[in-house]
């Protein structure tokens, strides 16, 4: 290696004359790099021109552009002529997003391979060493924009003259405000409104009838649909009590055992609320008390709920007890019971907040 | 008149000197042309994020041209049989027609979405270079900040991306999010109801992410890339220590032609990688997923990588829910702690790493000379408990998955990552530092007697020792050692790295050269063929 530091320029050098027809096109080169503070100290070519390593090394090069067009080519045809629309059985489009990026792969990384190979292998290898100048502090610099900066200060005068400072700053402190009331004040929402934080589409209206269980297509269950130990996702039984704008209510009714029913009739009675269930048939919300997923695997032998999104645990036969896992509220439970035509109907809304918890849930 | 002749070979120059009367460029674009940048293979992490994120942008615009930003209700018809007929979003109705019926549109998205996760994966990896080799220290503390920022606006952005389809998975994503700013204390419900414009999910929430996507957080993402790398190159590069490199001077190629053309190559090859992998390997099947529904999650639903930290710091905080007495009673939620409280430490934590360890080592010099991890035990050892950290974290994000696929309980795998957290990371510490001084060490020992050879010679008392090839001449030293500083940079342990093998001979399926005549060590015997054995039989021929 002939990187040799001591090669740098000397301080005050003699700057060229680039007009010297004696010199070569390198030297101007060195000599600019020299007025930036770089001196090339190694520059060795890797192929010697005219050898058998150079012609091979131009083929390689020039075989990667070669294949980069054949690719870009390939991708073209297939974009046009390949049977892309989705077909049920799945025909030839399921290749079609494979090949059109396979194609494109090949052509971007033979393209970059080929000026790699170019960059890495037929140019010739240096050592430039270019000096950092942050060793030296321009004191006299530092000392000149800071006088003329204080300078501009004094001009401006706040310091002889503070009411206009006192102004400023009490005339634009308004300003600062209207720019940012727009977006606050459009933004803003209250999050009480319709006491929307603490009610369900299960909420009766004023006088109104209770509201009915329904399934996903909207239909009303009846005790017998659901087999013991079998469990079943309900919504509120209104208009649009299936879709999201009602993400708060989505219930599961749960036919529980003879025996773990009447465990969990006496966890009720022990919270005061003894009639919540119906028969053997119990309801929970089945939004996660912790992040608000849908609490949705039920595992009928332990009676136990488990939210996938965090892995808490609710004991359904002690009120849905959190038993494990970071939600640390109950479930809440939906009253319920069978109306005169034999249908699930809610007795009232939840009585406890549904969904995550936040500051002012009581 | 004479007709003036048109010289086509003089016109570049014409060009070029019309261009600089105008706007006096040439010395400022020799400097640029000259400008010398160090090499080596670790410089090159933060470009992937750089190339990344112009895939990104190329592929993002594309995505815009089709996606429809909104919440209204429509009837699925598009070609995707299984879900003809479903009500839906429009905004996943349109990702929908994006993968089936817009003419490349999959590709595009599949590259949109494998580029974002490359551009997360290259920011942290570039960050964990940065950080082990010191490269942080003043003056570049300013870029190690934007460069922590960009991880969390990286954050940000794949996020509000990966919510934008508003299927069933992302949708879930969506409902933790807005659980995580309710649970922030007193204003967590305002801004919870501002940001969703009421309770969940509301009918807003996708054409406010759409527009953070678009405009606003890739603005941020411009901006902060442009200060990062103008930053790189006002300061210039670090560099490695080694022969001739000091604290005060750059070693490397000039910009131009050899450096640019490699970068410029090497952007080709992550764009190509970027395209293989869209092509080829699916990520994110919407179609799988169904339109978002409050009442449907699967299990084993997980965010992107670069999220799963959060996912399993969620998993593995205690119910630990603090309740206030005061009026009807107020509540801080187990949920605040991991998603809130933990990425705020470790916001300003990572920012404030620069200024806490220049404090600590009460150093104010500028260092424009990597450390080898080996050589700053201490730090090294921090970052490898930091990784660790993350590293518990992320597994448990995906705990339920581990739990399934490996037959383990699910309720074991959440307290061995509680355990876990607070075990590992210390533990990695004091590995991290043990081993950082054994490195150390052996660097001083080869320094000081030489490599290890491989020969071993029988001492005419019996004793049988290793030969050790010194690094340098005697220098009149009684033992025959040279002393030799260590220099903070790589000491060849292996004969080979002295020259001992030869040179590599060149060329794929035959050499393109002769090959030089390879050096023959001098304690070995040129190695024979061992003689051909003949089985001792009756002596008659087998054939």
């Amino acid at each position: 290696m002939s990187t040799h530091p001591e090669h740098q320029a000397p301080e005050g050098r003699e700057p060229l004359d680039v007009n010297d027809p004696k010199l070569t096109r390198f030297d101007i080169v060195r000599e600019g790099a020299r007025r930036d503070d770089i001196e090339i100290v190694h520059y060795e070519p890797q192929v010697l021109p005219g050898t058998k390593a150079e012609r091979r090394l131009t083929r390689v090069v020039a075989g990667f552009f070669l294949l980069t067009g054949l690719a870009a080519t390939a991708f073209m045809v297939i974009y046009i002529a390949w049977p892309w629309k989705y077909e049920a059985g799945r025909g030839g489009d399921k290749f079609y997003t494979p090949l059109l990026g396979f194609t494109l792969g090949v052509a971007l990384l033979a393209v970059g391979f080929g000026i790699l190979t170019w960059g890495k292998k037929l140019l010739p290898k240096e050592v430039s060493i270019q000096d950092r100048h942050e060793g030296q502090v321009d004191s006299e610099g530092r000392t000149i924009t800071g006088q003329t900066m204080l300078y501009m200060a004094d001009e401006l005068g706040v310091k002889r003259r503070p009411l206009l400072g006192i102004s400023l700053l009490a005339g634009l402190a308004p300003v600062a405000a209207v720019a940012a009331a727009p977006l606050v004040g459009g933004l803003i929402s209250q999050p009480h409104k319709n006491n929307q934080m603490f009610t369900t589409g299960f909420a009766t209206a004023e006088g109104g009838e209770r509201i009915r269980l329904v399934r996903e297509d909207g239909r009303p269950v009846r005790p017998a649909d659901i087999s013991t130990g079998g469990q079943l996702t309900v919504f509120p039984g209104i208009d649009h009590g299936v879709s999201n704008k009602h993400a708060d209510s989505p219930t599961l009714l749960i036919h529980l055992r003879d025996s773990d029913a009447q465990e969990s009739r006496r966890a009720n009675e022990k919270i005061g609320h003894g009639d919540y269930m119906w028969g053997n048939y119990a309801a929970f919300s089945k939004i996660c008390t912790h992040a608000g997923c849908p609490a949705s695997l039920y595992e009928q032998q332990t009676n136990r709920l488990l939210c996938p999104c965090h892995q808490s645990q609710f004991l359904i036969t002690d009120n849905a007890r959190p038993v494990f896992g970071p939600a640390s509220r109950r479930l809440p439970q939906l009253p319920i019971e069978v109306d005169s035509e034999g249908f699930f109907v809610a007795k009232s809304d939840y009585t406890e907040t549904v969904g995550p918890d936040f500051w002012e849930r009581p | 008149m004479k007709r003036r002749k048109f010289d086509l070979a003089a016109t570049p120059g014409k060009a070029a000197v019309g261009v600089d009367d105008r706007f006096q460029v040439a010395t400022p674009l020799r400097k640029l042309l000259n400008k010398v940048f160090p090499d080596h293979w670790s410089f090159l992490l933060g470009e992937i994020a750089l190339f990344s994120f112009v895939v990104l942008l190329l592929t993002g615009v594309f995505l815009t041209f089709f996606y429809e930003p909104a919440m209204t209700e429509v009837v699925y018809d598009g070609s995707f049989a299984p879900l003809q007929g479903t009500p839906m979003s429009a905004a996943y109705a349109s990702s929908l027609d994006i993968s089936f019926d817009v003419r490349g549109g999959l590709v595009m998205r599949q590259m949109h979405h494998w580029a974002a996760l490359l551009f997360m994966a290259a920011i942290v990896v570039h960050m964990l270079r940065v950080f082990f080799t010191g490269a942080f220290r003043k003056p570049r503390e300013t870029n190690w900040i934007i460069g922590s920022l960009l991880f969390w606006v990286g954050f940000l952005a794949g996020f509000t991306g990966y919510s934008l389809p508003d299927d069933g998975l992302s949708g879930t994503g969506l409902r933790i999010a807005s659980a995580i700013m309710l649970s922030i204390p007193v204003i967590g419900s305002w801004v919870t109801s501002s940001i969703f414009g009421g309770e969940f999910p509301g009918t807003i929430i996708i054409s406010r992410f759409f527009i953070a996507h678009v405009l606003l957080i890739p603005g941020l993402l411009v901006a902060l890339i442009s200060v990062h790398l103008g930053l790189v190159f006002k300061q210039k590069h670090t560099q490695w220590p080694g022969p001739g490199r000091t604290n005060n001077n750059v070693v490397g190629e000039r910009m131009f032609p050899r450096y640019a053309l490699k970068q410029g190559g090497f952007f080709m090859v992550v764009f190509g990688v970027i395209a293989l992998m869209g092509g080829l390997f699916q990520i994110n099947p919407i179609w799988l997923f169904g339109p978002y529904e409050a009442w449907v999650v699967s299990a084993a639903s997980q965010p992107d990588w670069y999220v799963m930290f959060l996912d399993g710091s969620t998993r593995l905080m205690p119910a630990w829910e603090i309740n206030i007495p005061l009026g009807d009673g107020y509540v801080i939620p187990p949920l605040f702690w991991p998603t809130v409280v933990l990425p705020g430490i470790l916001v300003g934590l990572s920012t404030m790493y620069p200024f806490l360890e220049a404090r600590h080592l009460k150093d104010r010099k500028s260092h424009n000379l990597l450390e080898r991890p080996r050589d700053a035990p201490a730090r090294t050892a921090v970052g490898a408990m930091a990784v660790s950290f993350y590293i518990v974290l992320t597994l448990s994000g995906a705990n339920d998955v581990i739990a399934d696929k490996f037959q383990i309980s699910l309720n074991a795998m959440t307290w061995a990552g509680r355990i876990g957290l607070l075990v590992v990371p210390p533990l990695a510490y004091y590995v991290t530092y043990r081993l950082c001084l054994g490195l150390q060490q052996h660097d001083r020992e080869v320094l000081a007697h030489g490599v290890e050879t491989g020969i071993i010679r029988r001492l005419p008392d019996g004793r049988f020792v290793e030969v050790h090839q010194p690094l340098s001449a005697s220098n009149g030293h009684a033992d025959g050692h040279g002393q030799l500083d260590y220099v903070g940079w790589v000491v060849p342990k292996k004969m080979n790295r002295l020259g001992a093998l030869g040179p590599a001979i060149r060329g794929f399926f035959y050499p393109i050269e002769k090959p030089v005549e390879a050096p023959v060590s001098p304690g070995h015997p040129p190695v024979e063929a061992r003689p051909e054995r003949e089985e001792i039989g009756s002596g008659e021929s087998r054939r």
